[in-house]
């Protein structure tokens, strides 16, 4: 078989890869604003709640939860009488942002904490409620320091993307594997994928820094 | 039956007891293959800074390319290459061997960097001290930076062992008995996977927080100043 054939299937994994990406990246994204600021919080339990997902969701590994969401949850549903069994497609999405958005939770609480105490206590002077001080005063100057943090785990997620190539969701990764046990030619395909990857991952990178600059928009002219 | 070990059905906490050290077992192996690939990582991490640091950019940029290369595509389908392009080589690796290289390779390009940073740390001023000191450039590399440099390596280079750990289940596609994989194992035979994943997770947790605890014991026990090398 010549390369050029196996572009379409390739292509067709590719465009599932780009759907998990964006999908469990935008999830990830809510998780962490979500943890992060939960760990900032008064309330002891909502600070409970965010310190242990974080610490469960970084302190396993990820194809651990995956297994964990596909296989064992299904198991434990039927123990209290609910049908928990997953498609693929959902299992994979909540193990990528789950595990992504427990790390963005760290970037976000360090951004937010990294806002400067002046910051605060001016809020505080001209009488800002908690919830306007966060999301008019911190969160505008805490969101372009996470940025390039936020670049890096999203080309993670893309990565970590291929992992639910293990619960059969035909990814890239997955048709590459279905390619060489048809063909046998693992040297071409698995090149191809891997440059293929990469272009995604370029184009991350690049999306992610148009993203940075319009964030960072307000203050161009500081820095 | 695994491993020699029979487990007990009967109820869950006997199944659990039971399955125990089987998966202690597979922990084992998942210990080694961090901690081979971490050596890979630390060893070919050192060549890919000297090489990135390099003033000819024929030799920088080549390195350049390559470490972006490897930090950009997923570790499973590097896996894959290296068990399935090597042998047409004639390269026969076993297979935990080809998956502590797959780690290695997919971390140096994550240790270059730690190197690279922790070395641009030190102070500009220590140069121009050393300089001024009349020390050869081989002596100010290895008697001013590198001793001011190793306590910012070294606590970041631990979180990547703690990284690599979190990677090794993936060598379980390329037939690697370790944790995860016996867990999986265990569970096709007796439809019960709820208990051994959950305890690979929780034998998980335990490792990562005692891991990471090190880490940040290490961190502060290293004199923020430098290590003297005599």
């Amino acid at each position: 078989m010549d390369w050029t054939q196996y572009l379409n299937p390739l292509m067709q994994g590719a465009w599932v890869t780009i759907e998990l990406t964006i999908y469990s990246t935008i999830f990830g994204a809510i998780l962490s604003f979500a943890a992060g600021i939960g760990k900032l919080a008064h309330n002891p339990l909502i600070k409970a709640i965010a310190v242990g997902y974080i610490e469960i969701f970084r302190g396993t590994s990820l194809l651990v939860q995956l297994f964990w969401l596909y296989f064992a949850l299904p198991v434990a549903g039927q123990a209290i009488g609910l049908d928990l069994r997953l498609p693929p497609v959902v299992a994979g999405v909540l193990a990528l942002s789950l595990n992504i958005g427990a790390y963005g939770a760290e970037v976000v609480r360090g951004a937010i904490q990294s806002v400067s105490k002046d910051q605060y206590e001016a809020a505080k002077a001209l009488n800002f409620t908690p919830r306007k001080t966060l999301w008019r005063v911190a969160l505008p100057q805490a969101i372009p320091e996470m940025m390039p943090s936020f670049g890096n785990l999203a080309i993670q997620n893309l990565k970590d993307t291929a992992l639910v190539s293990l619960i059969s969701l035909s990814d890239l990764a997955f048709r590459a594997e279905q390619l060489r046990n048809f063909t046998q030619d693992s040297t071409t395909i698995y090149t191809m994928t891997l440059f293929m990857y990469f272009g995604l991952a370029l184009v991350l990178t690049a999306m992610m820094k148009v993203l940075e600059r319009f964030v960072g928009r307000w203050r161009a002219g500081a820095r | 039956m695994l491993f020699g070990i029979e487990w007990d059905t009967s109820s869950t906490w006997a199944f659990a007891t039971s399955i125990l050290p089987i998966l202690l077992i597979g922990m084992w192996v998942t210990i080694q293959a961090a901690v081979v690939g971490f050596f890979i990582a630390l060893v070919l991490g050192l060549v890919w800074a000297a090489l990135k640091a390099a003033p000819l950019k024929i030799i920088s940029w080549p390195a350049i390319v390559v470490t972006e290369f490897l930090r950009d595509t997923p570790l499973l389908i590097q896996l894959f290459f290296l068990y399935y392009v090597l042998p047409e080589f004639g390269i026969v690796l076993p297979a935990f061997m080809t998956g502590a290289l797959a780690l290695g390779l997919q971390y140096s390009a994550y240790t270059s960097e730690v190197y690279r940073a922790g070395i641009e740390a030190v102070a500009r001023g220590q140069h121009e001290a050393a300089r001024a000191l009349n020390l050869s450039g081989t002596r100010t590399f290895t008697h001013i930076i590198l001793p001011q440099a190793v306590p910012r390596i070294v606590p970041a280079m631990g979180n990547y062992l703690v990284s690599i750990m979190k990677d090794v289940p993936l060598l379980s596609v390329v037939t690697v008995l370790e944790m995860l994989n016996v867990a999986r194992i265990i569970g096709d035979r007796t439809f019960n996977y709820i208990v051994p994943l959950s305890m690979v997770g929780g034998i998980y947790l335990i490792m990562t927080l005692i891991a990471s605890g090190a880490v940040r014991l290490l961190d502060d026990k290293l004199p923020k100043r430098g290590i003297p090398l005599k």
